[in-house]
């Protein structure tokens, strides 16, 4: 299988051996300039104190952490309380991207099973269609949410002239709408993790159940669904870790009026607000809890390769 | 490996050529959005024979973060509103510009030569003139308009159906006219009384947008949108049964003008932009596509002899507008606060 | 396939529930195409069909701006996506072929670290980055950044395509006293051919599709298309919007294909 990767020792090894260092460098020095050292910069940031109207004094500082946690007043003199504004706003964001990540499953595990299913030649074709939408840009993509769900959108005026309802549903500018934008935004990265566990799943354990006169659902629920698990896993951290960050939905579909984590950033840096270390914090924590996910996420999938293994 | 390189080599060359002088030279211009005409510009390019480039923002406060965060030494003009004129000049980043410098200097208006914004005129030029309240869809909305109450104490039939700009200074400023209260103030009591106002209106409304003020409202999706008056003529175009309101509490007067930016790479060419739109045949087809007012002697001939007459051009008599404040950073801090408390 | 197994694989509902994630998917971008066809200049009523706001898009008064941020687009997702391939290939060669080493797992985690880091993250941390070293923005911190979140996307398919691949051919070259460097560039890189290519133009759409970054990062007055576009939609969305929209679809549509055919011609070789 991983033929150079694991065999070792032989004289092809020995070659790249060599120069491997070489070879990285390139990707090292790129990534580490560009994105790394980034990074760093800014948790460094997110301890300097605020100049006023926009920029950074090189003086440390919690002010910005502190803002995050505490709440002292309107004029910065009563006694601290925990504030709850920003918590809420990431935990909007946790809701908003955890819902779509739900809309997903349900309607991304069928499919991803439904195609799983499929014969071989037909297969191709329903993956192709899931994923071409995806290669289509993802403004272009939130633009034309837009525009569909519009009071006096196509959506509602198809809805409207078939007599299904009698005034337009009123959208966009709403909680739902943004749902509805991220899963569409991400719904393929739910669907192929799970097509491709699906398509590697061996039927023949269905079948065993079914002789032994299991229903059809039972054996979803106990065979399939527990040896298909990673891929679900999977395709739920890839729905739920970029819409946690996003910013497109938020702002084209949600009216930009209740402020999701990537929203509340971009503001510090372009908008109104104009505070670097808060918006430098911000995006410190959603980092953190980030990579919290992917490590969580990165031990069971250790720990069950050991147990498989 | 070789092609590779060959290949990105002859890429990268046409990078820099796509940024490379093609003109004479180049104007780098940071306007708001949807106010000048593209002919205009490509009028001003070929007189002078200089590719302009124009960037746009929709709050004065997102422009002067822009500025901040890198972007000033990159742009040569900049068109912000009077009070922001006063912090650009005030956190050092606009030009002086030397007497004599402008030759159309005395077209402007006498009354307008010397603002308390920018005294004497050392480091701007009035632009156009205007007002900001808000425009109702009186097809939905019968009930009496000109009044703040519609904004910050809405009527149950607005609930939900209001936008709002997303501009702290004018929406600030509003609401403190509104709640007949000085800008800058330092009362405890009324800074909580407009920080609890404005969280008692704001679950009323759809929508905090600058961008989309004309759009949401032209298109029906809000009832009510706080707006600019010549955004709001152009709204009422799409849609007849918009009405711009004059509350009987006040509105936003404002002035925009066109400054000249610290560090402009084009310096001439910004000087000669500035002395292009002191023409009044010019600064007459801003006004035409705007529909705001500009403060240049002579160019009533060339205005669109509607705006005179239209309604958002027209207040009524008695009532007094204000115009938005700057205040010292102790106090903007409260007010940053407030706006924080709302947006969040 | 007996009937019985087929039988047990398939669901009730499955099938609907699969063709409405279709219709969720295409929807949007087919009721976009339709309108891009509208002879009126609103987008609210239908006026017949028409390509006038194709004709808008290169002749229009804004057909300028578009042009440019179409050419800044491409050229820019070329170098990055060239350059960023270049890299990946060289990084995967190492990863895959140089045995297990120290900093491997390191340099696993800082090729994978854009993919991981939420994207307005990047764009703030880049943001600051170039301001505090005064870097002035241009169409070369785009460059820069786009390269750089670009490489992991090249990355993938390259390395999954190296593990493939027996070491077994370059080593019946270098029996044959084939040099080290012909080994690579003889044998490995055209048996790596499809992955690059395929890495190629995911780094490629990747780059293209970029708006958080670019808007971050971008200069005075460069557009690329996202950022024209945003600029544009956010004050309406225009009839010719929905033209270009279109087209990049189309376009993203010719690339998929390609990208498919490729990995295809490989498949019966």
């Amino acid at each position: 299988m991983a033929g150079g990767a694991t065999s070792g020792g032989n004289a092809v090894t020995d070659t790249y051996k060599e120069a491997r260092n070489w070879l990285l460098l390139p990707a090292w020095v790129t990534l580490g300039i560009l994105v790394l050292a980034p990074v760093l910069l800014m948790l460094v940031y997110s301890f300097l104190t605020k100049e006023f109207r926009g920029g950074v004094i090189w003086e440390f500082s919690l002010a910005a952490y502190d803002q995050f946690f505490f709440d002292r007043g309107l004029f910065g003199d009563d006694p601290a309380k925990i504030e709850w504004t920003y918590i809420a706003i990431f935990w909007r964001s946790i809701w908003q991207a955890g819902a779509a990540t739900i809309l997903s499953l349900v309607i991304g595990f069928p499919t991803a099973y439904f195609i799983a299913t499929r014969p071989e030649k037909q297969r191709v074709i329903w993956v192709f269609l899931i994923t071409i939408p995806y290669w289509v840009n993802l403004l272009i993509r939130t633009v034309s949410m837009r525009f569909l769900l519009r009071d006096e959108g196509p959506l509602n005026s198809f809805l409207m002239t078939t007599g299904l309802v009698d005034a337009p549903i009123h959208m966009i500018n709403t909680n739902f709408a943004v749902q509805v934008g991220l899963f569409y935004s991400y719904l393929p990265f739910m669907v192929l993790p799970i097509y491709a566990a699906v398509e590697r799943y061996n039927f023949t354990l269905s079948e065993a159940a079914a002789d032994l006169y299991a229903n059809k659902w039972i054996t979803l629920r106990h065979i399939l669904l527990p040896a298909v698990k990673p891929g679900v896993v999977a395709g739920c951290i890839l729905v739920f870790v970029p819409s946690l960050g996003s910013f497109l939905a938020p702002d084209l579909l949600g009216g930009a009026k209740n402020f999701m984590i990537g929203s509340l950033i971009e503001e510090q840096f372009k908008g109104n607000a104009g505070n670097w270390p808060f918006g430098a914090a911000a995006s410190m924590i959603l980092l953190t809890m980030v990579l919290i996910i992917l490590v969580i996420y990165a031990r069971a999938q250790a720990r069950s390769d050991k147990e498989a293994g | 490996m070789k092609k590779l390189l060959t290949t990105t080599a002859a890429a990268t060359a046409l990078l820099m050529g796509a940024t490379g002088a093609q003109a004479e030279g180049k104007l780098a211009i940071y306007h708001w959005f949807e106010y000048i005409p593209q002919d205009l510009l490509d009028k001003f390019s070929k007189e002078h024979d200089v590719e302009v480039i124009m960037d746009t923002y929709d709050s004065n406060e997102a422009m002067l973060a822009t500025l901040k965060a890198g972007a000033i030494g990159t742009y040569d003009v900049a068109v912000p509103t009077d009070y922001m004129v006063s912090i650009l000049i005030g956190e050092g980043l606009a030009d002086e510009i030397a007497s004599g410098e402008l030759s159309n200097i005395g077209n402007v208006k006498a009354a307008f030569t010397d603002p308390a914004y920018d005294p004497g005129l050392k480091h701007s030029i009035p632009y156009q003139g205007g007002t900001t309240s808000f425009s109702v869809d009186t097809a939905e909305y019968t009930g009496d308009i000109d009044s703040t109450d519609i904004i910050f104490n809405p009527p149950e039939e607005l609930h939900g159906k209001i936008n709002v700009l997303d501009s702290q200074g004018e929406v600030l400023a509003l609401a403190a006219v509104h709640m007949g209260i000085p800008q800058c103030s330092t009362d405890r009591d009324q800074l909580k009384a407009l920080n609890d106002m404005l969280q008692a209106a704001k679950p009323h409304w759809a929508s905090f947008n600058s961008d989309t003020a004309k759009e949401v409202l032209a298109a029906g999706d809000v009832v009510a949108g706080m707006i600019f008056n010549g955004y709001a003529a152009k709204a009422r175009e799409t849609r007849e049964t918009l009405k711009y309101a004059y509350p009987k509490q006040g509105w936003v007067n404002w002035m925009d003008s066109v400054v000249l930016l610290k560090d402009a790479p084009n310096r001439e060419n910004a000087l000669k932009f500035m002395d292009f739109l002191l023409e009044p045949e010019n600064i007459a087809q801003v006004t035409n596509f705007a529909r705001y007012t500009d403060v240049v002697e002579g160019t009533a001939e060339f205005i669109d002899p509607e705006l005179a007459s239209m309604h958002e051009s027209n207040p009524p008599a008695g009532i007094e507008g204000v115009f938005v404040e700057a205040c010292d950073a102790e106090t903007q801090a409260v007010y940053d606060k407030i706006w924080t408390n709302l947006k969040k | 396939m007996t009937h019985k197994r087929y039988d047990i694989k398939s669901y009730p509902g499955f099938l609907q529930i699969t063709l409405l994630c279709l219709f969720v998917l295409y929807a949007p971008l087919i009721v976009v195409a339709i309108y891009s066809l509208n002879a009126s200049a609103s987008i609210a009523v239908w006026e017949g069909f028409s390509f006038r706001w194709y004709v808008d898009v290169f002749t229009g008064p804004e057909s300028a701006k578009f042009k440019t941020a179409a050419r800044n687009s491409f050229v820019i997702a070329i170098i990055a996506a060239t350059l960023a391939t270049a890299i990946a290939t060289l990084a995967a060669t190492a990863m895959v072929r140089g045995g297990k080493f120290r900093l491997r797992a390191w340099s696993f985690g800082l090729i994978s670290l854009p993919l991981m880091v939420p994207e307005i993250v990047t764009a703030v941390a880049t943001l600051i980055f170039f301001n505090s070293i005064g870097f002035d923005r241009g169409l070369l911190t785009i460059l820069l950044a786009h390269i750089a979140f670009c490489i992991p996307f090249a990355y993938l398919p390259i390395s999954a395509r190296m593990q493939g691949i027996e070491d077994s051919y370059e080593q019946a070259a270098q029996d044959l006293y084939a040099t080290k460097r012909q080994a690579f560039t003889k044998i490995l890189l055209p048996l790596m051919l499809p992955g690059i290519i395929s890495g190629f133009l995911l780094a490629f759409i990747i780059s293209l599709d970029d708006f958080i970054i670019t808007n971050f990062v971008k200069g005075a007055g460069v557009e690329t298309l996202p950022t024209a576009i945003f600029g544009a939609v956010k004050q309406g969305i225009k009839p010719n919007i929905m033209a270009i929209s279109t087209m990049l679809l189309g376009f993203s549509v010719l690339m998929v294909l390609i990208s498919y055919l490729v990995s295809r011609t490989d498949k019966t070789s």
